[in-house]
């Protein structure tokens, strides 16, 4: 295989839309998902609307309509929440030498559209090279605006449908497919060993803690701790 | 059906700002420092193993539990996705015959 030749760096918010496709895609079928449960959970449209708007992070909304739907109390849902979110500080870190160079608000703003999906395309075009801030935000928000449409659109139609439509259709893989399709070019930068030894140990860790443990919200961060660690060692 | 609870709205910003929180941190704060050598070889390692861990939970983990049976086939429906993310490099490529490789295990099963 020929070595990786980076991609010219995309600069304008379009390239940023045109980059977010995949998880557009990903994210219209779930969110519409999600719109539908929330409505069932007994949040109204505009509550579903703008939980996607103000949280933006699909698990742990999820989780949080299903504990509204219980009777939990705010304050366990908030807990369980940065809990799940948590993972989210490694992301940051590691966008941290592509997006230094801009002004604190700037990454402030940007901050706030960091998912795992955003975060793997992010890291799979950049390459750790230096982002501009309009590709990062027309990511984001293109992003973004899918998710809060999407969950509109459900907790409005889902009624017509149901949330099952998605599955037959097998659109709630689109993300996981893409996740494979995101891990190739991290495979193949430099230190080919390393990144495969990773990538192994990440695999393996995850899974371990998540069958381990009944509350697997630790197994991500586990699992890129060791095995960024283990990259390290190998390289 | 469009009525907001305060209640709702102030449970809503609770989990608005402890998910945000870490997301924004380490980005403004590390920004401003010099990271050391070390430190940045370790970060260029975390995006290939939270992608690995990602999709390992969502191809092997069912719930609690591993399962690579027939009753969570997400292993078998990414095999072609890998194939053709290693041949073509196309991101949408591989999403696009993805979601056809689902739709058609679930059809067939």
């Amino acid at each position: 295989m020929t070595r990786e030749v980076p991609s010219a760096l995309p600069a304008t918010m379009l390239d940023g839309l045109r980059a977010a496709a995949p998880v557009m895609l990903g994210y219209i079928p779930i969110g519409f998902a999600f719109g539908v449960l929330a409505r069932s959970a007994g949040l109204s449209v505009a509550e579903t609307g703008l939980m996607s708007l103000l949280v933006y992070a699909g698990s742990s909304q999820f989780i949080g309509a299903n504990l509204l739907a219980t009777g939990a109390a705010a304050p366990s849902i908030i807990v369980t929440t940065f809990l799940v979110n948590l993972r989210h500080l490694l992301m940051s870190t590691a966008l941290v030498p592509s997006l230094r160079q801009n002004a604190p608000w700037q990454n402030a703003l940007l901050a706030y559209g960091i998912t795992d999906e955003t975060f793997a395309v992010n890291t799979a075009v950049l390459q750790g090279r230096p982002a501009s801030p309009r590709f990062v935000a027309g990511l984001h928000i293109s992003s973004q605006a899918s998710w809060v449409v999407a969950s509109v659109v459900g907790a409005l139609a889902g009624h017509l449908v149901g949330d099952q439509a998605a599955w037959h259709f097998g659109l709630d893989f689109a993300l996981p497919a893409m996740f494979v399709g995101l891990l190739m070019p991290n495979l193949h930068g430099e230190n080919r060993k390393a990144r495969y030894g990773a990538a192994l140990a990440a695999a393996a860790v995850a899974v371990t803690v998540a069958v381990t443990f009944p509350d697997p919200n630790w197994s991500i961060i586990v699992a890129t701790l060791v095995a960024a660690t283990l990259g390290v060692l190998l390289s | 059906m469009m009525t907001v609870r305060p209640a709702i709205l102030l449970l809503f910003l609770g989990m608005a700002l402890v998910t945000y929180l870490p997301r924004m941190a380490p980005l403004v704060i590390l920004s401003r420092l010099e990271l050391p050598p070390w430190l940045l070889r370790w970060l260029s390692f975390v995006p290939v193993a939270v992608l690995s861990a990602l999709l390992a939970k969502e191809l092997l983990v069912n719930g609690t539990h591993l399962d690579v049976s027939l009753n969570h086939p997400h292993l078998w429906a990414a095999i072609p996705s890998f194939i053709v993310a290693a041949k073509t490099r196309s991101l949408m490529g591989t999403v696009l015959v993805g979601i056809a490789s689902m739709a058609l295990v679930r059809l067939v099963l």
